[in-house]
């Protein structure tokens, strides 16, 4: 069934961004009218309230990953709390080394961070995942060198929604005398984060992944063993001098009343969730030739990766324009590069090029999965009745050995 | 409670509200995807630049969005460093510390650094620039006018002499906006930064104004949104806002200071007459700010008794009235300290009107005469 509100194709691209709750709204809107203002100004009510809804905001954010506070830091979003985690703690401790692990299918902004530290004199290990985007551990003890000063490993991926290991790995930093930092921007709401229990150092969130607005991140920062991190941003020294900036009061109530429903939704959401995504893994394997990408056990239960063999890549998104799905990391899709992160996989290009990324969250329906299923099957069957690779292999022909003529 | 400090932020406006609304309510997407969602969003996002773009004559291309004027300002400084490594950066002593500490911050890299003194009025003088220095400079940056005195730079002289000297030239032009005609294209300068919450746009949405002609390397790594120049999903309801806000300001700039300057002209009569010293009295100031001092009554004493008579003012500057220093500012015009140290600014703002500061006036005077009588006492 189409949108028929706004005349949209159904959404499928939660990972991409999430609507804001109507609830989270609500509670912005206070603050962006009659409470408007500076919580940095001390003379006047207008900036009491205003500082009073941040600190509210804060333990929110602090509650939902069980830790203090005072460890939580104000970002414009998960990219720049990635770039102030990355560069900010690989500066302030450089003496012990200049070496930095993370994974090769990271998120743009922490791989570009990474890249951007290289430039500026240490050296880089992008790690290659496992064929089922987990990162082996043995592999991870092995880069380990004495001079690795920061290890990045997101929890949740963002194209292929799986979960690494971060206890072990953050364990295995501890051992090791590493700054473990982790970007959770996907696994809020999703997965059950304890930084009580957790060996992790820093931490990056995002708002608008977790039905809250876009614009307004956090970054968690260890205060026992304390964690310090060299600022990037200089100014009026707010967030204690790490992060300066006049703070956006009603994006961080946003980000406060987002962080709540998911604390106090969480698991009932999820199970409602695992179900439709086990209606749509079902449906769509129906179909011949398709391949799930990432672990299936290791996953959150929002995404669903796969790649649709036998059918290039354009013309099936252009054939299914009633849903509204990635076919890469949005932040990147604008390029007809294939996926970087199924590359790493080990998927060919052909394979990356056809895989579609279902993304599903608090608003989707039974029925928003049964069109998605539906549409997925006649459209997949129509292309492939126009293709000559999908008669080949139809035929028995095994397209791995055709000579291709030259033009 | 009556609001006095808008220079600190500013009410949203209800249009602008209007505007943000749906892209806060209704399902919306990525700008980066390419599905209707993402397109759509996309759109919005291009309108709202060219407006912002027009209310400073820059072109669309010219505006790279950031979360706030701090960010801008970093991004200036911090991508000139990258791009230009033997930069030798200047700025004005009376700097926001959004320009003063990152430009701090690279001396410890290396950079050569040097701050540049204003005059007794609050004034940057070109011509006071010694020879030497102006041989070195590759990089200057001046405010257009300052968030506590409200003083004015004559910014296209600035201008005109840095590009004759080959020296990049930013400007911050936060407190600026909306209140006086700001030309880019005319000024023909590198860079300016803007920002949203002052002129009644949201928080948490700024710019910054880049001419083509210098090269800039991105201070925030990531997914390459803005030109590259500045990664982070767009915070799309905010920008939406700060394009409302921009076309609004410059549609009432006129009105807007022609009514706000009679209520400053009263209020500042009705100061003087008190015995108060406004700084910068004399030198060419936004119609909004006012920035004084009495010198037997102790700054946060009055300020703390108008508060109570619910009216909302600031002791020197919001941003960093967390901690008890005098004005910077202040000190650095050769102020008094203990005058420095006293200074309340009131800046007014398009939703006050002549009943309100007459009511702060009067009650400025009975509070003033009560304080001084105490202190007489005292003595």
């Amino acid at each position: 069934m189409k949108n028929k509100l706004y005349d949209m194709p159904i959404y499928m691209d939660y990972s991409s961004t999430t609507p804001v709750d109507p609830r989270v709204a609500e509670k912005m809107i206070p603050y962006i009218t009659e409470d408007f203002g500076n919580p940095a100004s001390r003379s006047h009510p207008y900036g009491w309230t205003a500082e009073k809804a941040v600190e509210d905001a804060r333990k929110e954010i602090a509650l939902l990953v069980n830790a203090d506070p005072r460890e939580i830091v104000w970002t414009s979003g998960a990219t720049e709390s990635n770039n102030l985690a990355i560069k900010g703690a690989s500066n302030f401790y450089s003496k012990k080394g200049k070496h930095i692990i993370t994974l090769a299918t990271e998120h743009k902004a922490v791989i570009d961070a990474v890249r951007e530290c290289e430039r500026t004199g240490y050296e880089a290990t992008y790690m290659e995942p496992e064929p089922n985007g987990l990162l082996d551990i043995e592999k991870f003890k092995s880069t380990i060198r004495p001079d690795t000063v920061l290890v990045s490993v997101m929890l949740v991926n963002n194209e292929i929604g799986v979960i690494q290991d971060i206890t072990t790995i953050g364990n295995i930093c501890r051992e090791n005398n590493i700054i473990f930092h982790v970007d959770a921007a996907q696994a809020t709401g999703k997965v059950k984060i304890d930084l009580e229990t957790l060996p992790v150092d820093l931490m990056s969130f995002s708002a608008h992944k977790t039905y809250g607005p876009k614009g307004v991140g956090a970054l968690y920062v260890r205060r026992k063993p304390r964690i310090r991190i060299e600022p990037q941003m200089h100014g009026g020294g707010h967030e204690r001098g790490m992060r300066s900036g006049t703070l956006a009061t009603h994006q961080i109530v946003g980000m406060g009343e987002a962080f709540k429903i998911a604390r106090e939704e969480m698991v009932e959401e999820n199970n409602r969730i695992k179900k439709l995504q086990a209606k749509l893994l079902k449906g769509l394997t129906e179909i011949e030739e398709t391949f799930v990408n990432g672990d299936l056990e290791r996953r959150v239960p929002h995404n669903l990766n796969i790649s649709f063999n036998y059918v290039e890549g354009e013309s099936l998104i252009m054939a299914i324009k009633g849903i509204a799905v990635s076919s890469g990391s949005a932040c990147t899709s604008a390029s007809l590069e294939p996926s970087y992160v199924l590359r790493a996989l080990g998927r060919s290009d052909e394979l990356a090029h056809s895989s579609i990324r279902f993304s599903i969250g608090r608003f989707t329906t039974e029925s928003d999965v049964e069109f998605t299923i539906a549409l997925l099957k006649e459209k997949i069957g129509k292309l492939r009745e126009l293709s000559p690779l999908w008669e080949m292999f139809k035929d028995g022909v095994d397209l791995e050995k055709v000579e291709w003529a030259e033009h | 409670m009556i609001y006095l400090d808008n220079n600190a932020t500013t009410a949203l406006h209800p249009e602008v509200l209007k505007a943000m609304l749906p892209f806060l309510t209704a399902q919306q997407g990525n700008p980066a995807s390419n599905h209707t969602f993402g397109r759509n969003a996309h759109t919005a996002i291009e309108e709202a630049r060219e407006k912002v773009a027009i209310s400073v004559n820059a072109h669309p291309s010219q505006v790279i969005f950031t979360s706030s004027g701090t960010e801008s300002n970093n991004t200036i400084i911090n991508g000139i460093a990258k791009a230009y490594p033997d930069s030798h950066f200047g700025f004005s002593s009376i700097e926001h510390p959004c320009i003063s500490e990152p430009i701090k911050s690279l001396a410890n890299q290396g950079f050569k650094i040097s701050e540049i003194p204003v005059d007794s009025n609050g004034i940057f003088n070109v011509s006071d620039i010694s020879s030497e220095m102006k041989q070195s400079l590759t990089f200057l940056s001046v405010m257009m006018a300052n968030n506590e005195t409200g003083v004015i730079q004559n910014i296209a002289e600035i201008a005109d002499w840095a590009r004759e000297n080959k020296i990049q030239f930013h400007t911050d032009a936060v407190q600026a906006l909306g209140k006086i005609k700001i030309d880019f294209e005319a000024l023909d300068m590198d860079a300016m930064t803007i920002s949203s919450h002052k002129i009644y746009g949201p928080q948490g949405i700024a710019a910054l104004i880049v001419n083509k002609k210098i090269d800039l390397l991105p201070y925030m790594q990531g997914g390459g949104q803005e030109k590259g120049l500045r990664s982070g999903t767009e915070n799309i309801a905010a920008i939406i806002g700060f394009g409302k806000a921009c076309e609004r300001s410059s549609e009432n700039r006129v009105v807007f200071n022609e009514k706000i300057d009679l209520l400053r002209i009263a209020l500042e009569k009705a100061l003087v007459d008190l015995g108060a010293v406004i700084f910068s009295e004399k030198s060419h100031r936004l119609s909004n700010t006012t920035f004084f001092s009495f010198e037997n009554i102790d700054g946060s004493t009055l300020l703390t008794a108008l508060d109570r008579k619910g009216f909302a003012i600031a002791s020197g500057s919001a941003c960093s009235s967390n901690s008890d220093e005098p004005s910077h500012v202040l000190l650095s015009m050769g102020v008094d300290l203990d005058l420095a140290q006293g200074a309340l600014r009131v800046s007014l703002g398009v939703e006050n009107n002549k009943n309100e500061i007459n009511d702060f006036i009067d009650t400025l005077k009975d509070e003033v005469n009560r304080l001084k009588q105490l202190t007489a006492v005292a003595a």
